[in-house]
C-alpha cells in the first residue's frame, strides 16, 4: 500500500533522493550524459504530465462516486465474471505508465480488491487502443487481432495464476 | 467532496517523489542504452532471440508506442517476428525497473510473481501468435 512506503521511514524520499545523488554522480564524471538524460527527462515530463492529471482527476472522481461496497461488488473477494469485465475493461482503458496507476489500484486494494484483479488489470493494460493503428501498420490487421486476443485470454490466467501462487506461498 | 479532495491530494504527495525519482531514472537509462545496442544484440537464431526479446523489454521502458516503433524497426532490419513479439510484449506487462515501488505498494511476493509470470507470457504469446498467424 501507498501509505506502507511514508510508514516505513519515508522510502519515497530516500529513492527520490538516491536517483538525484547518480544524478549528481554523472554531472561530476560525463556531463554530456547527464544533459543528455536530463533533456530526455524533460521531454517526459512535458509528455506525461497530461496523464498524470488524467489520472488524479479519476482518481478525484473515484473518491466521490466509489464507495468500498460498490468496488467490493466489482472487484472484491465475491466478485465473479464482472471481477474480469471490469478490470480488463480498465486495464485496457487505462493511460501512461503502469506506475502512474499505483496509488489509484492500491486505493481499491485497500477496499477489497481481490489481486487475480490487481493482476489482470496490470496485464490487460498492454492493450492499447489508441495504439492499435501503429500496431497495425507495422504488423498487419491479422497480427494485431491474434495478438490482442492471446492477451485478453492470459490476462484472465496470469490473473488466476498469480492469485493460487500467493495463496499457496500464505498457506 | 472536501473529504474527496483531502484524499486526492494525499495520493498526490505520496506518489508526486515516487513518479520523480522514476523518471529521471528511466531518463538515464535511455541515455546510457543507445538504439544501437538494440540493433546490434540479436543473434538471428529462432530459440535465442525470442528470450534476449523478452530480456530486453523487461529492462526497457517507456510507453507501449515507443515499443511498436521500436519493434517495427526491428522488423524491417532483419529481426524475427518471435523475438520483436516478446520484445514487445515484455516492454509492456514486465516492469524490473518499478519492482521496488510495486513491492512496496502490491508486496513483494505480488511484484516478483506479476513480473516473472508477464516475462513467461510474453514467450509463450509470442509463440502462439506467430503458430496461429499462418492458419488466418
Amino acid at each position: 500500500m501507498i501509505d506502507t512506503i511514508q510508514g516505513k521511514n519515508n522510502n519515497k524520499w530516500i529513492f527520490l533522493i538516491a536517483v538525484m545523488v547518480l544524478y549528481l554522480i554523472v554531472a561530476v564524471m560525463d556531463f554530456a550524459l547527464f544533459k543528455d538524460a536530463f533533456f530526455h527527462f524533460t521531454s517526459l515530463i512535458q509528455k506525461i504530465a497530461p496523464i498524470i492529471v488524467f489520472v488524479f482527476v479519476l482518481m478525484f472522481l473515484s473518491n466521490i462516486y466509489f464507495n468500498p461496497e460498490k468496488i467490493n461488488k466489482f472487484v472484491g473477494k465475491d466478485a465473479g465474471a464482472k471481477g474480469w469485465v471490469a478490470s480488463i475493461i480498465g486495464g485496457i482503458l487505462s493511460v501512461g505508465p503502469i506506475y502512474l496507476w499505483y496509488p489509484f489500484i492500491s486505493d481499491l486494494k485497500k477496499e477489497g480488491m481481490k489481486d487475480r484483479f490487481i493482476a489482470a488489470f496490470f496485464y490487460s493494460r498492454a492493450i492499447k487502443l489508441p495504439m492499435l493503428p501503429i500496431m497495425i501498420f507495422y504488423f498487419g490487421l491479422s497480427f494485431t487481432i491474434i495478438l490482442t486476443f492471446y492477451m485478453l485470454i492470459f490476462s484472465v490466467l496470469n490473473g488466476i495464476f498469480i492469485e493460487k501462487v500467493l495463496e499457496q506461498k500464505k498457506s | 467532496m472536501k473529504k474527496a479532495v483531502k484524499k486526492t491530494l494525499k495520493n498526490f504527495n505520496q506518489i508526486f517523489p515516487i513518479i520523480l525519482g522514476l523518471f529521471l531514472l528511466l531518463s538515464l537509462t535511455i541515455s546510457v542504452i543507445p538504439q544501437t545496442f538494440y540493433d546490434n544484440i540479436f543473434t538471428g537464431n529462432k530459440f535465442i532471440d525470442p528470450l534476449i526479446g523478452a530480456l530486453l523489454g523487461s529492462i526497457s521502458g517507456g510507453t507501449s508506442i515507443t515499443s511498436y516503433i521500436l519493434a517495427g524497426e526491428f522488423l524491417k532490419q532483419g529481426v524475427g517476428l518471435l523475438a520483436v513479439t516478446a520484445f514487445m510484449l515484455s516492454w509492456v506487462t514486465v516492469g524490473t525497473i518499478q519492482i521496488p515501488i510495486e513491492s512496496a505498494i502490491f508486496g513483494k511476493k505480488f511484484a516478483i510473481v506479476r513480473n516473472i509470470a508477464s516475462f513467461v507470457t510474453a514467450i509463450i504469446i509470442a509463440i502462439l501468435t506467430v503458430a496461429t498467424l499462418p492458419l488466418i
